[in-house]
């Protein structure tokens, strides 16, 4: 295999360099290796990114470098990993303690959980000055804050002070990125930075490692899944698959002109936003969900006497309606209501308002009346792993709403699991397996076919495909839109990732506090946005194509700040929709002219 | 193929093929066979007692004390050595089975079906079952269980069930406060929303869906009860309350030659060890059911 490591050449003498490393974890049938034969080189100032599905040994790769394999089932069988001249895999543990923060930095996936909840920001960014040096004492303070203005944290005087759980998904990434700063390290690996964050605070933290990168000329290791922050980031690439490089080239050849298979199979799985194909009409006119004036709110206790202090305004006023065979998509970010909507059609939440499944009203019914309701419109979670049970083989958990609604008996329940098996693309002879057997890929099918085992007119998909590898996601969704076709089913989809819901979706909305601020078919919302807000969500997408620069983001004051919560007595101003042209309907704002 | 759909179908019919394909993988491993056979022992000399004892056990024989006046070491025609009163610690031991066995199986079974029921209750459903079940908990906790047993004999004739049902009482609130918070945690797991979902019945969630996952404590916890229990019925005896003089049990046989410790110490000794070995066998047999039931662990022991 050529090996693109060279072609970066001309830049200055390699900061770390991988060779041939090899990686061993113990399982229960022998050693298996999980990174064979890695090699590649990071200069100063450049980007690196490690591409692959899950499984590949990406983050095997950072926990190498880092010393943090976990011990003693992982550990490095062969190669060498070089920090100039320090060769890494025989350094020892304190050795490393000098080398992490201070030349080798990391930002993990999770910054809720990579940061210590019952430290200020102030302690744990001067925790990391003082234990490596770089400071004295009295000036910590004075270097922290420093450090936030770095990171382009508002108001970091305030921020200081404050806890974790005080702070946004976004201003807790940038707080790991100072103290990954604290000490101006060479290396800084990055873990699927972005992951865990919305694509509009996705979009400016890769903003913000980039300037970062051109200020400090700091190195960096991006590892990721997502072929849009690849294109977006990387000046080379190295795929991964199966602990094995498949190809290693810089960014635009290998997105120009992929050599691999794999390599290509990977890129064409990935959705990009405008090349979906035009969605056949919807012929069915009758309405099987209607959906009038829902608000779903939950009250936050406090004081001694635990009253109500509060109120989550998580869903307020939204009305829609989704016909026979059609897709209706939910989109937002996170914390705008969108999963709890779906959680109240199916009345696992309280709310008010008028929802009508099928023509059958729901409100007011108790768990075991919505029981009939329940066979029209079921649910598909976003985790398979955790949505099924770990304890019962999948045929069980398949037939079981069969079983829960009486619909059918002994050995009818079997044909019917197998043929629904067929149906998802699993064989029968899986029924009797545990859900640990299965792939995610499997896992979300089975959740489908358990879905299905009720033969309702609508299914809920809440994130169903965001936490599979791209080519699996493709799949899935080929699945639903099968599904679709055949029986005629609707579906509420909902979803974050804008390149999914073109191919999915009818009609879209756009929700945002818990308020729909656009909606209208899939090509006026997402082509021809009118809102600020849809506008800044497509413009945020990483596009998959290192040649086409994203474009900027409109800013909208306020955004980082703005929550659905009130105290009791106030609540959120109800906004009204305007119709554009027919169908597309849009939140009155100064911005919209109409 | 066919067996793999049999095998889905489920209910009635393989209820009786499971529980034997159970006890099977039971037997294949170590650990369940030496728990399973301490058991059966155990619940054998407490049956047939009666008939393997070698001695009266409620004979204070003058052979069965030194010259000096004290308790005879093992060996020689007492096997496990003898008492103060030169009655037969071997006799004493076997008879107590009886008691020790009622005590840790019956008190700290009911204890368990009582803790586990009432913290998986409170877990599942919350709100004002949960406030006032906890709070009964609390109530419980804080109550002295010497206290609540004394009051107890006091109304009734003391007797080994009031002493098997004040132990119930007692133990039962560890549990719930345990398998309380664990069910908490499960219930806000995504399959039991599914299962809400779904549409299913609270049993079928409960029974089908949570017990399984909470097995493993119940069984931990369960286990570790044992030697409490046993102990604490001692307490009991020794107080007055409990097994009534000359009836032997394991925990009344240390606590009376507990003075005679450093003379004496084989009557301490075995029972001691006896208790200890009733524990560890019900806790390797959990263990080892837990292991079975779990499917992710298959064949990763």
């Amino acid at each position: 295999m050529t090996d693109g490591n060279e072609i970066g050449g001309g830049a200055p003498r390699p900061l770390l360099c991988v060779r041939d490393l090899r990686v061993q974890v113990a399982t229960a049938d022998g050693a298996k290796t999980v990174l064979d034969g890695l090699s590649f080189d990071l200069s100063p100032g450049e980007t690196v990114a490690l591409a692959g599905e899950s499984g590949s040994g990406k983050s095997m790769t950072a926990l190498a470098i880092m010393g943090l394999l976990p011990k003693p089932m992982a550990r490095i069988v062969g190669g060498s990993i070089r920090l100039g001249e320090i060769e890494l895999t025989e350094l020892s543990e304190t050795g490393y303690r000098k080398i992490r923060s201070a030349r080798i930095a990391m930002v993990f996936q999770e910054p809720m959980t990579s940061l210590n909840p019952l430290m200020t920001v102030e302690r744990q960014l001067c925790e990391v000055l003082l234990e490596h040096g770089v400071c004295r004492r009295s000036e910590a303070p004075k270097r922290a804050l420093g450090l936030l203005k770095d990171v382009r944290l508002t108001e970091p005087e305030r921020r200081l002070g404050q806890y974790p759980h005080e702070l946004s998904g976004g201003m807790r990434q940038r707080v790991m990125i100072a103290i990954a700063l604290a000490c101006d390290a060479e290396v800084l690996i990055a873990d699927e930075p972005t992951t865990a964050l919305d694509v509009t605070v996705q979009a400016e933290i890769l903003d913000l490692i980039r300037t970062l990168q051109d200020e400090h000329g700091t190195a960096v290791l991006m590892i990721t899944h997502d072929m849009g922050v690849v294109a977006e980031m990387a000046d080379r690439v190295i795929v991964l698959r199966n602990g094995r490089q498949e190809e290693a080239a810089p960014v635009r050849e290998l997105f120009a002109a992929p050599r691999t298979d794999y390599a290509k199979s990977l890129l064409a799985a990935v959705p990009r936003l405008g090349t979906a194909p035009a969605r056949p009409p919807v012929e069915g006119h009758s309405k099987i969900v209607d959906v009038e004036d829902l608000s779903v709110r939950f009250d936050l206790k406090g004081g001694i006497l635990g009253r109500t202090v509060a109120r989550v305004y998580a869903v307020e006023g939204v009305s829609f309606a989704i016909r026979e065979g059609e897709t209706l998509a939910l989109v937002g970010e996170s914390g705008c209501g969108k999963s709890t909507i779906g959680k109240a059609l199916l009345g696992l939440v309280p709310w008010e308002g008028s929802i009508r499944v099928d023509g059958v009203q729901t409100r007011g019914r108790s768990r075991a009346a919505m029981r009939p309701v329940l066979r029209n419109i079921q649910m598909v979670f976003q985790d398979p792993g955790a949505s099924l049970d770990s304890r019962m083989t999948v045929g069980e958990q398949v037939i079981e709403p069969m079983r829960v609604h009486g619909l059918a008996e002994g050995s009818e329940l079997e044909d019917r699991a197998e043929w629904l098996f067929r149906r998802v693309g699993l064989s029968a002879d899986m029924l009797a397996r545990y859900p640990h057997e299965f792939s995610g890929g499997q896992r979300q099918r089975v959740c489908i076919a358990r879905a299905l085992s009720l033969s309702p007119k609508v299914i809920v998909a809440d994130e169903s495909v965001s936490a599979l590898d791209v080519s699996v996601q493709a799949q899935v969704l080929e699945l639903l839109q099968e599904l679709q076709q055949e029986d005629g089913l609707s579906y509420l989809f909902i979803s974050h990732d804008m390149a999914v819901v073109e191919q999915m979706a009818d009609r879209v909305m756009v929700m945002r506090l818990g308020q729909v601020v656009e909606e209208g078919a899939r090509d006026a919302v997402l082509r021809n946005p009118r809102h600020p807000y849809t506008q800044r969500l497509l413009a945020a997408v990483p596009v998959p194509d290192p040649t086409r620069p994203r474009p900027p983001m409109p800013d909208i004051a306020g955004v980082e700040e703005a929550s659905p919560i009130f105290p009791v007595g106030r609540g959120p101003e109800r906004i009204a929709l305007h119709e554009l042209s027919q169908g597309h309907r849009v939140a009155l704002v100064a911005a919209v002219t109409p | 193929m066919a067996t793999h759909t049999r095998r889905v179908a489920g209910a009635g019919p393989r209820r009786g093929g499971r529980a034997r394909a159970v006890l099977t993988e039971l037997l294949r491993r170590p650990r369940g066979v030496f728990g399973l056979g301490v058991i059966a022992v155990m619940v054998f000399a407490a049956v047939f007692a009666p008939w393997i004892m070698p001695h009266d056990p409620f004979e204070q024989s003058f052979d069965g004390l030194s010259v000096m006046g004290g308790p005879l070491p093992p060996g020689g025609d007492y096997l496990l050595g003898s008492d103060l009163l030169g009655r037969d610690l071997a006799s004493r031991l076997i008879l107590g089975t009886r008691t020790s066995l009622i005590i840790g199986v019956a008190a700290n079974g009911i204890a368990v079906l009582l803790g586990a029921a009432v913290g998986i209750t409170a877990g599942y459903f919350g709100g004002w079952t949960a406030a006032i079940l906890m709070r009964f908990t609390d109530l419980m906790m804080a109550f002295p269980a010497l206290l609540l047993a004394i009051v107890l004999a006091a109304i009734f004739q003391p007797s080994l069930m009031i002493v098997a049902l004040v132990i119930a009482m007692v133990n039962w609130v560890q549990m719930s406060r345990v398998i309380y918070t664990e069910t908490r945690s499960l219930a806000e797991r995504e399959f039991i929303q599914v299962q809400r979902a779904i549409g299913s019945g609270p049993l079928r969630i409960v029974g089908r869906h949570l017990l399984p996952h909470l097995l493993s404590s119940i069984i931990v916890f369960g286990t570790l009860g044992i030697s409490t229990t046993v102990l604490l019925e001692a307490t009991l005896s020794y107080l007055g309350v409990g097994v009534q003089p000359p009836m032997p049990s394991w925990g009344n046989i240390i606590f009376e030659n507990q003075t005679y410790f450093s003379s004496a110490p084989w009557l301490v000794f075995f029972p001691g060890v006896l208790i200890v070995l009733l524990a560890l066998a019900f806790n390797l047999v959990g263990d080892t059911l837990r292991d079975i039931l779990d499917p992710t662990l298959k064949g990763r022991h």
